[in-house]
């Protein structure tokens, strides 16, 4: 039996289970929010930032510029509509533009989006084989790490295509893909997706010989979703749209449209920020409350510990510790449902939208908000305590009577 | 161990001049006992406080264990108390929570000394208290209570043992097996003992009494509801 003054603080809390239960579920819910909101945010950004990597532009149909964005750069919307490519390369080739990748697609196999593109697509990623090689004919496909690994596929495997990008109901059973090789994880979105030529994409589509593709037959009129464009020259953003302006594409630019995005929900996220707050501040509150009620009805057994020995300092912290306990149970408490709470939205998350959320490791500012979160727990446990220094125990041991 | 020096004390109410009461001076040494005998309205309760440091008198000292407490500051004052006086309450109060051992390390623990855990047991085993040694405080009977009380106070070995009308709501019977019981730890601890009561069937009991004046025309108002 080790008995000092932490422990019997825990002992005291413990002793009055309703309101301490009470402070420390709410402080769990207020730093539990505030936390979630923390990780999703970290996760949102390292998302769209590994995502964008020096993509200035997307070169695209003409609709949303958002939708433009969120389909092309991040895969998780469908396109705006196809543009031609040839229109397209002749905004490659302009000289504000340094380069461009072609992106086609249409189908799926198992909810994974099969991209056409080509090899500098991966590149522009640093996403390197790690296993066989890269497409070389039509048919062939270079598998994401994510795709290989949820779907159990190896080199040589082959499958058939679903029509749409969503759902596996019109299978192009005549055509058969191969896979030839599979990528290292990058986190970024080429994980989540299923690479190969532009070549393949028109040929299940088109109903076009592969052997004549392959062959080198030129092809007329033949399109593409969208253009990943980088610029050369910053004037790019400002001279492209005019040459636009009477065709059927359109240029948008990821970090602006990510930033709409993010105003966008971002009043809902000051919402919920507000009331996880809110939540905080009423944690703090009971806290308080606890404590000062707690003091009320134990003053003869303060005062008593004063008669034997107790000093108002060891008191006064021994009251501020009781706080401290409710406080450092709710933060562990609230952490504990944040993790719980993002790997609940991660499983959501990777099932919708195939994007990996399963980062648990603390998050920016997540060490200040625990800091905050314990010194103003500090704040409400120190003004009630601060009755115990002031504390006239013969009047109160008088009044016991 | 305990000398009481020219005592005076005021409460500072309204009625100031009326409320100063002065207390006969006396001394008890280690192995002695004493009864403090007075009616209520007396200041009994007050000189207790005095006596344990928890009151400032306004004259005079109290010197206990060779220390005066008017030389000390606040936390000392209350260390030294803790370290040398157990007291008996009339009414005891415990830390609801924790069990009758723990509170038993309550004094070691607050004066800062090693206390010796067997030496607690050993005195719960000796009331008759060695099976509620980890029951919690709130589980006692109002007998068994006191008795635990008796024991916190003594189980510091302290120098001098206070008791607060410690027989007053008892009957015959258990006035005698408490009082017995006082003595008995105050003794075996080798400590001085001072009963403060207006309980008249004690008188018989001690040799040494100390009885406080009646204090006429000042017995009401503030020294009024300083008493039992």
């Amino acid at each position: 039996m080790k008995l000092n003054l932490v422990s019997i603080a825990r002992r005291n809390v413990f002793h009055r289970p309703l309101s301490t239960g009470l402070s420390v579920l709410l402080l769990a819910f207020g730093v539990g929010m505030i936390s979630i909101l923390l990780l999703v945010q970290r996760q949102l950004t390292e998302d769209f930032d590994r995502n964008i990597n020096d993509i200035d532009m997307v070169l695209g149909h003409k609709g949303s510029p958002l939708q433009l964005i969120l389909a092309n750069v991040y895969h998780v919307d469908v396109p705006t509509g196809n543009i031609s490519l040839h229109e397209a390369e002749e905004i490659v080739a302009h000289p504000f533009v340094e380069s461009g990748i072609p992106l086609a697609y249409g189908d799926n196999y198992r909810m994974f989006r099969i991209v056409g593109t080509e090899w500098s697509y991966p590149a522009h990623y640093d996403c390197e084989l790690s296993e066989g090689r890269a497409w070389d004919v039509p048919f062939e496909v270079v598998l994401g790490a994510g795709v290989a690994e949820k779907e159990g596929l190896s080199l040589g495997d082959t499958f058939f295509s679903a029509h749409g990008l969503t759902d596996e109901s019109d299978v192009h059973a005549d055509k058969t893909f191969v896979v030839v090789g599979l990528l290292k994880r990058s986190g970024s979105v080429i994980d989540q997706l299923i690479l190969t030529s532009v070549e393949t994409v028109w040929a299940v589509h088109e109903h076009v010989d592969a052997e004549a593709v392959a062959a080198g037959e030129p092809m007329p009129e033949r399109e593409i979703t969208a253009m990943l464009l980088k610029k050369r020259n910053p004037l790019a953003i400002l001279t492209l749209p005019n040459l636009l302006r009477d065709s059927n594409m359109q240029i948008a630019l990821p970090s602006i449209e990510l930033n709409r995005l993010t105003q966008q929900f971002g009043i809902g996220l000051q919402t919920v920020r507000a009331i996880a707050v809110l939540i905080m501040v009423l944690s703090f509150i009971s806290v308080f409350i606890a404590l000062f009620n707690s003091l009320r009805d134990r003053r003869y057994e303060l005062a008593l510990m004063r008669t034997m020995g107790g000093t108002p300092g060891s008191l006064f912290t021994l009251v501020v510790t009781e706080g401290l306990w409710m406080t450092c149970m709710g933060i562990a408490a609230g952490l504990l449902l944040s993790r719980v709470g993002i790997a609940v939205l991660s499983s959501i998350v990777s099932d919708q939208f195939h994007y990996d959320w399963s980062q648990m490791g603390p998050a920016p500012g997540e060490w200040l908000l625990v800091l905050l979160a314990f010194f103003v727990g500090l704040i409400a446990a120190a003004i009630p305590a601060r009755s115990v220094l002031k504390m006239d125990i013969s009047r109160t041991l008088g009044a016991g009577r | 161990m305990l000398i009481v020096k020219h005592l005076k004390f005021n409460y500072h109410t309204a009625a100031e001049d009326e409320s100063a009461m002065e207390f006969p001076d006396f001394s008890l040494a280690r192995g002695e006992e004493k009864l403090l005998l007075g009616a209520s309205g007396t200041g009994k309760t007050t000189l207790l406080h005095l006596v344990a440091g928890m009151l400032t008198p306004e004259q005079g000292s109290v010197e206990l264990a060779g220390e005066d407490f008017g030389a000390m500051s606040g936390a000392a004052r209350d260390r030294h108390r803790g370290r040398h006086i157990g007291i008996v309450f009339q009414q005891p109060h415990f830390v609801q929570s924790l069990t009758v051992l723990e509170n038993l390390m309550m004094p070691g623990l607050l004066t800062g000394q090693t206390m010796d855990q067997s030496y607690a047991q050993e005195l719960l085993e000796e009331l008759g208290l060695g099976h509620k040694i980890w029951a919690a405080v709130s589980a006692l009977s109002a007998g068994e209570q006191q008795r635990v009380s008796i024991a916190r106070a003594v189980v510091h070995k302290p120098g001098l043992i206070l008791a607060d009308e410690p027989t007053s709501a008892l009957d015959d019977g258990n006035a005698k097996a408490v009082l017995n019981l006082l003595r008995r730890q105050a003794q075996k601890a080798g400590a001085a003992l001072l009963i403060v009561t207006h309980d008249n069937r004690l008188k018989s009991q001690f040799e040494s009494k100390v009885e406080l004046p009646l204090r006429t025309g000042i017995a009401h108002g503030a020294t009024k509801t300083r008493e039992s």
